[in-house]
């Protein structure tokens, strides 16, 4: 079969592709990003018209899926960690409906948050939900992987986590595809109240899911993926998870260590080989991506068995991302560390791109507000949360998609005044819809401006759910025509931008500056390809 | 065979297609390879970097270990340095010496290129104004590749083959310019070493 160079996303989807995927479901967010646009970009995709749209929100991608899984067909989720939590509603309760075609959800975590607000562990979701959790440890087995989701998730019923870290989402490898599948038929439900989590319905399916986790723990396809490796030194045994056995193996493959390692790469983690492991030896090392899921189960709350190192005793950090050195250094490996960066190297934080239009929205924006003095601004998430950033500085928050248009109603009910919310088009349907409602409902004062760039530009430039909507979403919602404003943030309009914001920050009420431009790499990605099609 | 190179600098410069093209040479030449990128937030005109991991075994582990890398391969002069702790004494450093300016304390570049010349094992060449030459002022990260061929272990041609395959569908006219830039590159670092 063909041997094909991928990111770990693109392992996962090209095996959803192979295992008889019939609907991809995602929002962008890194680093999860890559699997819906592989799927996007897949000749194979477009020849068996698998859906492959972008979804308004993480929830709304989980419920379609769960949909799609309802009708018999196999379907995937995939998000960034923060968006399982928007998701987690539909996440959780799709454990006790089950699944009728297999249903995998994959969700990227970002250990170190190279891009992210937080490095939650979305391990915690699985055993949260009472679902399997895969956990691969490089591209191949995250190929492999995906078949055997997709048959246990049909086989006990259930949705399958599938959890990956940005290291191994945007590491490129080889990877050996195996013979595709076909595709699964339309089929309904066995039993036509299985998706009726009414509260007498939902107690039995709870009860149901609590054993089959336990009968988890026996399942081939989740035990293969665990192993244990006996070495002579019974001094210290060290059991890994994911992609931190990649670092163990990294510092002791070529040294004359002989220690017994226990791999786990899939949960219900399996309680005999670790007993087995921590009985054979004196002192046991836990290397986990992540949160120390497995070192606290160890230790418990009494922590009286044998001598545990890990994340909790600080021989690994507390927070942060794995890498060799660490890893060696716990080992009590010689640093290999070699010259210092010199002072001359300055940072370079990542910053707006030249001809930006968000960029030309803070210039007027920063220059109306001086007059208030500092802290009106709630912000949100994508590239505009860059003006926390010298020279601009000029932003207040950023908590999670939406919040800004949320907090600013609450700032505003607290009195200050103005209370102004910044937040992109994509991110505005994603989660900003609802809380204009609120504000238009309670007839808050706030100036909330949605900085439509026509994209989602952070994650690359995905399509925008919000393009050529905004304004009818704005007025449908209820917000008044004459506070529905629109500008053009260039600077030959700094002057006009800014007296209109000053005008709408003066109105005892909800007003929406909608500020329109382009993003400048959409535009530039998008007259290459015009001009190539000419 | 083991090449554990780092490729560095500016998001926007090209290291991806740097990384493409050895990638895919390491593949036709049946080599294991892994190639750690950075995607989404540093890509907006923050540095990055890439790691590039390649063995006649297999892979272990997505990053290099400090102290390990063969060879820093940058587009741009300060971004090269970042990298130092990951580089072996025998390590080579190849970068160009056309800075990226776009923040306010961008330091002096002769103290840049005095830093990079206490490497034992350094190449710095104007890879803009050789690929300006060369027909294609883009190319910069192609003219870098070239001058750092010598110390991949893979032979010269099949760089230029994997040049071939990766920018095949953008037209002839583009592999081309992209195979003087590599030559060029090539040419100017051997110079140097001679």
């Amino acid at each position: 079969m063909k041997k094909l160079l991928l990111l770990g996303d693109e392992s996962i989807a090209q095996a959803a592709l192979d295992a008889g995927l019939s609907g991809m479901y995602a929002y962008p967010g890194t680093p999860s990003t890559e699997i819906m646009e592989y799927i996007q970009s897949s000749k194979e995709a477009s020849h068996r018209n698998i859906h492959r749209e972008w979804s308004s929100n993480e929830k709304t991608a989980m419920e379609a899926a769960l949909g799609m899984s309802y009708a018999g067909k196999r379907a995937m989720v995939a998000m960034k960690h923060v968006g399982l939590n928007v998701a987690a509603d539909s996440f959780i309760n799709s454990a006790l409906t089950g699944v009728n075609g297999g249903l995998i959800v994959v969700s990227a975590d970002d250990p170190s948050m190279h891009s992210s607000q937080n490095e939650q562990d979305s391990r915690f979701y699985g055993k949260f939900a009472f679902i399997p959790c895969f956990e691969p440890s490089n591209q191949q087995e995250a190929y492999d992987m995906i078949f055997d989701a997709f048959e246990v998730s049909e086989k006990y019923k259930v949705p399958v986590l599938f959890r990956i870290t940005t290291r191994l989402a945007h590491s490129r490898a080889s990877v050996q595809l195996k013979a595709a599948l076909p595709e699964n038929k339309l089929s309904l439900p066995v039993d036509p109240l299985q998706f009726v989590l009414l509260p007498a319905i939902a107690r039995k399916k709870y009860k149901a899911l609590l054993s089959s986790y336990e009968s988890l723990r026996y399942e081939n396809r989740i035990s293969k993926y665990n192993f244990f490796k006996d070495g002579k030194k019974r001094e210290l045994g060290i059991i890994t998870c994911g992609i931190a056995y990649n670092y163990l193996m990294e510092n002791i493959s070529d040294s004359p260590y002989d220690y017994p390692v226990l791999k786990i790469s899939a949960y219900p983690f399996p309680t005999d080989l670790i007993k087995d492991i921590t009985s054979r030896c004196k002192e046991v090392l836990v290397l986990e991506e992540g949160a120390p899921m497995i070192e606290e189960a160890l230790r418990g709350i009494l922590d009286n068995g044998i001598k545990i190192y890990g994340r909790l005793d600080g021989t690994i950090p507390r927070d942060g991302e794995l890498n060799p050195a660490i890893v060696g250094k716990a080992l009590g490996l010689p640093s290999s560390y070699g010259e210092e960066v010199p002072s001359v190297v300055k940072m370079r934080p990542p910053s707006f791109c030249k001809g930006c239009g968000h960029a030309d929205m803070f210039n007027s924006l920063i220059e109306t507000l001086k007059p208030y003095g500092q802290g009106h601004v709630f912000s949100d998430i994508g590239c505009y949360t860059l003006a926390a950033l010298p020279p601009y500085s000029s932003i207040n928050s950023c908590v999670d998609m939406g919040a800004s248009v949320t907090m600013a109603i609450g700032a505003a009910d607290a009195g200050l005044i103005p209370s102004v919310a910044v937040i992109g088009d994509s991110t505005f349907t994603h989660s900003g819809m609802t809380g204009l409602l609120d504000a238009v409902v309670k007839k808050s004062s706030v100036t909330i401006i949605i900085s439509d760039n026509s994209t989602t530009g952070m994650t690359g430039g995905q399509q925008s759910q919000a393009t050529g909507r905004i304004e009818q979403i704005c007025t449908g919602i209820g917000v008044e025509p004459e506070h529905l404003r629109i500008i053009i943030p260039l600077r030959k309009n700094h002057e006009e931008n800014a007296r209109i914001m000053k005008e709408e920050f003066e109105y005892k009420g909800v007003s929406v500056i909608i500020a329109m431009r382009e993003c400048i790499q959409t535009a530039t990605k998008r007259k290459k390809t015009e001009i190539a099609n000419e | 065979m083991k090449n554990d190179i780092i490729l560095s600098g500016v998001g926007g410069q090209g290291i991806l297609s740097i990384a493409a093209v050895i990638g895919l040479a390491a593949v036709a030449n049946n080599l294991f390879l892994k190639q750690a990128e950075v995607h989404g937030m540093s890509q907006r005109g923050g540095d990055v970097q890439s790691h590039l991991r390649l063995s006649d075994k297999p892979v272990a582990s997505d990053l290099i270990a400090f102290g390990k890398a063969n060879l820093i391969i940058s587009v741009e002069p300060m971004e090269s340095l970042r990298y130092l702790p990951w580089l072996s004494k025998q390590g080579w450093l190849v970068t160009n010496s056309s800075p990226f300016i776009n923040i306010p304390d961008y330091p002096p570049v002769d103290q840049i290129i005095k830093e990079i010349k206490t490497i034992r094992n350094h190449i710095i060449i104007d890879a803009d104004a050789i690929a300006k030459e060369a027909g294609s002022a883009r190319s910069g990260n192609i003219v870098i590749l070239g001058a750092a061929s010598p110390f991949i272990e893979m032979p010269y041609a099949s760089l230029e083959n994997a040049i071939k395959k990766l920018f095949e569908r953008k037209g002839e006219e583009i592999v081309e310019v992209n195979l003087k830039a590599l030559r060029a590159g090539r040419e100017s670092s051997d110079a140097i070493r001679s």
